[in-house]
């Protein structure tokens, strides 16, 4: 089981360490820090590095390092996902999981870990059961417990703790109940040179933010569950309900919460090579050229939207790693700025909203060393953007039903488009 | 530190303080000093002070300063006991369950024995929350003492929490015997049957997502009965497939890849499931990095155990830019590993793609992977060849000399296909810096050498630097020059001679000195053997040379989502003390309702599978030895062996080699001075090749020569089974003996590296009568430079059995700290006779009769002095029993029985003409399929 954690920050500092078992020298760290020496860059770092005693596991989340040392055969994945975990709690309890909110926080944290594992074990580590063992610090409570000498551990065992439903403590009360849900969806995409898709796929979310006094009892339903044929649920799930009738049925824990998370592929369903069940909603036109004995390069990218069913591409972020030959960039934009980094070569373009009617170019020239031959690699260009209302696998919402209490909640659903990993060849 | 002494005492006065915040706040400054690592142990006293107090926020930090510290004064945290016994009574439950945690974590012998009373109360306590918690409890104190807690029969009072109403109660009991059993492998902790298989699976439903793992791990170490139970088990774990909990989904997988095993193939069931498993393994690569690298490690095995799984899937690992490099190197294995005709040109286009990143070891590594999928998939090569071409004309150096290295197996798989491109390979020779493109190049020259005009020239280019090359490169050219030799003698004769005396005499590498000479010998005594030896066709290389071998890759499956599985290396192999873990396996499939005899035809995976062959087979070796390929031509086989070698005959050979070529005799006349001299052929050879086997009962007989003879089981000498040179460094003799009933390899380990040697390991290959080790390999480490130690391995007949070709052979894996190194040795049948093979008079007889006569082999033993008696009582040692004697007309007839570790018994009759040194035997054996034993035994 887990033995010790550190955390360890940017610079090779180890600014917390824990132990649940006996204590582990910090030295085991030395090892880590040969790792992140050899990885030119920090998310190069290996996952797992053996030592002669101990393996350390670690993650690399809001640039600190999560190492983990277990001692004998324990599921890597089991250690990495309870990594997240702590990640996320911290995140929960602190609004951000920062070197400073931790060390200011140092005692809670400590609590924390303590409560999220018993000699190794995972204890506690669902939210609303820790929040109810250890209240989240907040400049008023911090004020009033000095003052009044109360505390902040919960002296009741978590109701949550033993029953069915372990995600869900009881007597839950609002003054306005509403349940909202997003729909997030992140598209993953490579397009090759010719502008011919060589892999595309989603990778949604539901989110949920629920505030529902009581124990309420909640149904969604979906137009088209044939496309959810990959998916993660949450514990509350009920999942023979979902195998016999697809729809998903549910009692919902108090507060924020990942209700599902579902992958589309292009074949999902399909036979191979029959219809992409995924639309790609940008295209570029590239013209990215070097010509042997020239020190110029030309550089032109245009954007475009395409299949956003009326929808607005904005937040566009373009960016490329240029050729390590290529001194400078000399381009002009046609809406947005840009910026050129002539040490690490990465050539950013911040373009915002894309007008249809007027479509964002970036032209220019790039400047090569004099007499170096023609760069080898071809840069590969990375977007970003969000597409607000729109599911680009075309998931939607049903209805949303409630039983088990009388009040009438609230609801709302919202849908949203990002790109994930979405790289264009040249 | 005058600094931090400041602090502790200010902190001291803090805590003595009347004000209840105040000591609180001191006791959160303690916590927090403890947390960056500073020691605030000397407040010890005060702080426990502290602890006796209602404030349930300031106990537990006084409790998280009491397991940090309590170790390093044992004496002054027995002050704590009186208060952790009785917050054991406590009304709260939190407060109950939290003092018999803490009190697990305070790892002092004097508070473990205070311990055991509230400990027993806390596990049958009425609320499910401390009894969870006392389970993991337990698991703490056989941690520090495991007598005492199977002295107080708390693993009994575990067990009975299996089945507790409360599943996470369920959860935590087999989380914390797991943990307990793993430090105890024999131990039947775990003692699984369909009942209680039944109450985990009920608690696998309704557990946290933590005490899910730790249930479907406990699961993957049962073997259900038949195929029934097996589906009836995957069906209720295929809901977990859908956790959003990746460890959840990857120990599910890991039960449903080790059940689906016991399904019939043809029952729907199977299909269903093998659909089922691929989108859950598709999700995990959408996941966060490392969970994505855990689960390339892990699908890595899957695609090697069942391609059918993800042969639709290869997009998904197609690799994106901004992957970290240890996701992207795991992704190219697996692409190559799905590789098939229906999607290589999709690879090919994404490979050379790579092939064109930044990072050198990526790119690298997708040129070798260009080179793999030509070897792979037949219809491809061509292809694959002509992108490595394209690549080629890039001229970026490490692009360059890795397409050559890859070329170089393609040739060998593909001979007389793809030779015109040698000519655009032989343009960047001088561009190569690496030694093993270098090598690749040269390998490439000297086997083509008759069709590139100038390969004299550029094999000599490489001559005038021959000592600054590395050994690789050297052994290569050597070979190489000899090669072109043997093709075209008349004009390079020069070159080969000064090549000869620079790999013998300037060189101090005795690898190169030992090529040298063999060469030397072998052209100067018979050139046609010569020719024949350093020019036979090569074997093709096989289509995928880094399969992870069937036996391992079975456990591997048993352990999926473990380190093991991520490092691949069998659990035994490196995890902190292994203590004789056993090796899981994955279960063979038996019907519900099937008879026995369908299951032996349609059972046994292992015997209707072709045997992947990744060790390679003796014949391999020696070709390798020499790099060259010495399979020598069949019909060569029966042949008389060559006139011996006297040693050292420098001169001699100089002379022959100079008649060879010079002296206007043809290549192909053997050499006169040679032929005559030495006369009787044999003689050198060593009798074990001209014997089918060595090591039978002839062996028995031969050592029986001398006086005195010592009783006991024959032990042949100790052979040479590695070299040092194919060891890398590290040299095996062995031998095989049978001591009190138990069968031992006995080798004799010699370090000739510069460097130690640690980390020894063994493993064996399937064999035929299933010899696996006892034990781990116990070599005292570290085995120094020059250091010589004997070992002894005790074996026992619990492996998975393969029929091997000859069937004595055994492929043997031996794993130090440098690398992991293959040979195989052959043991005496006799070594399998067991010490209760003796069979009665009147069942010899009937048995005798009873087997059918095609089951008779008879064949004679020459040259053997002993008188009956005298041989009985010889054989009588090795479990080789004498029934009954008889004399007829001069002749003694001994009736032998012997019984093999596989129940099988042999029958013998044994007929010697007094006086005359020859022997007769006849025996049968009870089996038609082992007929062979006994002839190859040489019985």
């Amino acid at each position: 089981m887990i033995h010790s954690l550190f955390l360890v920050n940017s610079s090779g500092d180890i600014f917390l360490e824990k132990h649940w078992k006996s204590v582990v020298s910090r030295s085991v760290c030395d090892y880590f820090f040969e790792a992140q020496e050899r990885a030119t860059e920090p998310e190069n770092v290996p996952p797992v590095i053996p030592t002669p005693h101990h393996y350390l596991i670690s993650v690399l989340r809001h640039r600190i390092y999560f190492v983990a040392v277990i001692q004998s055969e324990v599921p890597p994945l089991f250690v990495i996902e309870f990594l997240h975990r702590v990640v996320d709690t911290f995140q929960d309890y602190f609004g951000v999981c920062t070197e400073a909110a931790i060390k200011d926080n140092v005692v809670v944290v400590y609590e924390l870990l303590e409560e999220m594992l018993d000699n190794g074990f995972p204890l506690a580590t669902e939210s609303n059961i820790l929040k109810e063992l250890i209240k989240p610090p907040t400049i008023l409570r911090t004020m009033v417990n000095t003052i009044t000498g109360s505390t902040n551990v919960g002296e009741q065992l978590p109701t949550g703790q033993l029953s069915v439903v372990p995600w869900r403590r009881t007597g839950v009360k609002y003054t306005n109940n509403e349940a909202y849900f997003d729909v997030v969806e992140e598209i993953d995409v490579i397009i090759d040179k010719s502008g011919s898709t060589i892999t595309a796929e989603i990778q949604g979310v539901i989110d949920a933010c629920v505030k529902l006094t009581g124990m309420p009892d909640l149904t969604l339903s979906f137009m088209n569950p044939r496309l959810l044929d990959d998916v993660s649920f949450h514990p509350c799930v009920r999942f023979k309900r979902w195998e016999a009738e697809r729809i998903l049925s549910f009692i919902p824990p108090d507060g924020n919460f990942r209700l599902l998370s579902y992958h589309v592929s292009s074949q999902n369903g399909y036979p191979v090579g029959y219809r992409s069940l995924v639309a790609i909603p940008v295209y570029v036109k590239h013209n990215i050229t070097f010509r042997e004995g020239s020190s110029q390069g030309r550089f032109d990218l245009t954007l475009g939207p395409k299949q956003t069913m009326g929808k607005g591409v904005e937040a566009v972020l373009v960016s490329s790693q240029l050729p390590r030959g290529v001194l400078n960039a000399n381009l002009s934009a046609s809406q947005g700025t840009y910026t050129f980094d002539p040490v690490t070569k990465m050539l950013t373009w911040d373009v915002g909203k894309i007008n249809p009617q007027k479509l964002p170019s970036l032209k220019g020239s790039m400047s090569l060393q004099a007499g170096a031959s023609k760069p080898d690699e071809n840069p590969s260009i990375n977007i970003q953007f969000k597409i607000q209302q729109m599911a680009i696998s075309g998931l939607k919402v049903n209805r949303l039903d409630m039983y088990g209490e009388k009040y009438k909640p609230f609801k709302g659903i919202k849908y949203m488009t990002k790109a994930g990993k979405f790289q264009v060849r040249t | 530190s005058v600094n931090t002494q400041y602090f502790i005492f200010e902190l001291k006065a803090e805590l003595n303080s009347d004000k209840k915040e105040k000591k609180k706040e001191a006791v959160k400054k303690v916590i927090a000093s403890m947390t960056v690592g500073k020691d605030v142990s000397a407040l010890f006293p005060d702080v426990v002070n502290c602890m006796q107090t209602d404030n349930l926020e300031l106990k537990k930090l006084v409790y998280l300063y009491l397991m940090n510290y309590a170790k390093s004064q044992p004496d002054m945290a027995i002050m704590a006991v009186n208060t952790f016994v009785k917050d054991c009574e406590d009304p709260n439950p939190l407060i109950r369950a939290l003092a018999v945690r803490t009190m697990g974590c305070i790892r002092v012998d004097k508070i473990t024995e205070y311990l055991c009373e509230p400990l027993r109360k806390c596990l049958k306590d009425e609320d499910p929350y401390v009894r969870k918690t006392a389970a993991v409890c337990v698991a703490k104190l056989h941690d520090i003492n495991a007598q005492l807690v199977e002295d107080q029969g708390f693993l009994d009072t575990l067990k009975d929490l299996i089945s507790d109403s409360n599943p996470m109660v369920v959860a935590n009991a087999v989380a914390a015997l797991s943990e307990i059993a793993e430090s105890h492998p024999n131990s039947n902790l775990l003692d699984l049957n369909p009942q209680s298989i039944n109450k985990l699976l009920t608690a696998l439903n309704e557990c946290t997502e933590w005490g899910q793992i730790f249930i479907l791990d406990c699961l993957a170490n049962y073997t259900p009965r038949d195929d029934r139970e097996s589906q009836s088990i995957c069906e209720r774990v295929t809901p977990r497939l859908s956790h959003a909990n990746s460890a959840v989904v990857l120990s599910a997988v890991k039960v449903l890849m080790k059940f689906m095993e016991m399904l019939p193939k043809d029952l729907d069931y199977y299909g269903t499931l093998l659909k089922k498993l691929a989108p859950p393994l598709v999700t995990l690569l959408s996941a966060e990095p490392e969970l994505q690298y855990v689960a390339l490690r892990n699908i890595n095995l899957i695609v090697q155990k069942r391609p059918e799984i993800l042969k639709h899937e290869m997009k998904v690992f197609f690799v994106k830019y901004n992957d970290p490099i240890y996701v992207k190197l795991e992704k190219l294995d697996i692409m190559i590993r799905l590789a098939s005709q229906a999607n290589i040109a999709q690879v090919l286009a994404e490979l050379k793609e790579y092939a064109t990143e930044v990072d050198v070891d990526f790119v690298r590594k997708a040129v070798r992977a260009i080179g793999r999928c030509a070897i792979k998939v037949e219809q491809s090569a061509e292809r694959c060849v002509s992108t490595l071409l394209d690549l080629i004309q890039t001229k970026v150096n490490y692009v360059v000399q890795e397409a050559i290295v890859v070329i170089k197996d393609i040739f060998r798989k593909y001979p007389n296909k793809y030779e015109s491109v040698i000519a655009t390979l032989c343009e960047n020779l001088d561009s190569l810096d690496e030694p093993e493109a270098r090598a690749a190049m040269i390998w490439i020259v000297g086997e083509y050498a008759e069709r590139i005009d100038n390969a004299d020239e550029l094999l000599e280019s490489f001559l005038e630097g021959f000592h600054d090359e590395s050994t690789q490169v050297q052994l290569q050219l050597l070979t190489a020059i000899v090669k072109l030799f043997l093709k075209k003698p008349t004009e390079t004769q020069e070159l080969v001679q000064q090549v000869l005396s620079l790999a013998t005499q300037d060189s101090d590498n005795p690898d190169l000195r030992d090529r040298g000479y063999i060469y030397w010998r072998l052209l100067s005594t018979d050139p046609v053997a010569a020719k024949e030896v350093v020019l036979a066709e090569k074997p093709l290389i096989s289509e995928e040379t880094d399969l992870i071998e069937p036996t391992l890759l079975e456990e591997l499956i048993c352990h999926i989502g473990t380190l093991a599985s991520v490092y691949h290396k069998p659990p035994s192999a490196f995890v902190e003390g292994s203590r004789g873990v056993q090796h899981k396996r994955i279960p063979i499939r038996s019907g519900s309702g099937e008879s026995s005899e369908s299951q032996d035809t349609g059972g046994a995976p292992g015997a209707t599978e072709a045997p992947a062959a990744v060790i390679p087979s003796q014949g391999d070796l020696l070709g390798d030895l020499l790099n060259l390929d010495l399979t020598p031509p069949t019909s060569t086989a029966g042949a008389p062996p060559g006139p011996p070698m006297p040693m050292g005959g420098m001169d001699l050979l100089g002379g022959g080699l100079d008649s060879l070529v010079g002296g206007g005799g043809s290549l192909l006349t053997p050499l006169s001075l040679m032929g005559s001299g030495f006369g009787a052929p044999a003689a050198v050879m060593p009798s074990s090749l001209n014997a089918p086997v060595g090591g039978g009962l002839g062996d028995l007989f031969d050592l029986g020569g001398g006086v005195g003879m010592p009783m006991g089981t024959f032990v042949p000498p100790k052979t040479l089974w590695l070299p040092a040179m194919k060891g890398k460094g590290l040299e095996i003799m062995g031998t095989f003996a049978r001591r009190a009933g138990v069968i031992q390899m006995e080798m004799t380990l010699t370090n000739k590296a510069m460097s130690v040697m640690t980390d020894f390991a063994i493993q064996f290959n399937r064999n035929s009568f299933g010899l696996a080790p006892a034990g781990p390999l116990q070599v005292p480490t570290p085995l120094s430079p020059n250091q010589t130690i004997d070992v002894s391995l005790p074996l026992n007949n619990g492996g998975p059995v393969m029929k091997m070709e000859p069937l004595n052979n055994l492929q043997v894996a031996v794993k130090n700290n440098i690398d992991v190194f293959y040979f195989s040795c052959q043991y005496p049948i006799s070594m399998l006779f067991v010490e209760d093979g003796k069979m009665d008079r009147q069942v010899f007889l009937a048995t005798w009769k009873d087997i059918p006569n095609e089951n008779e082999a008879q064949f004679q033993i020459n040259d053997c002095h002993l008188n009956s008696d005298a041989a009985s009582n010889k054989l009588q040692g090795s479990n080789v029993f004498t029934i009954a004697k008889r004399t007829v007309e001069g002749q003694d007839m001994l009736y032998q029985s012997m019984k093999l570790t596989n129940g099988i018994c042999v029958l013998t009759e044994l007929r010697v003409q007094t006086g005359s040194p020859t022997y007769t035997v006849s025996d049968r054996h009870t089996h038609a399929l082992w007929v062979m034993i006994p002839a190859r035994a040489g019985v």
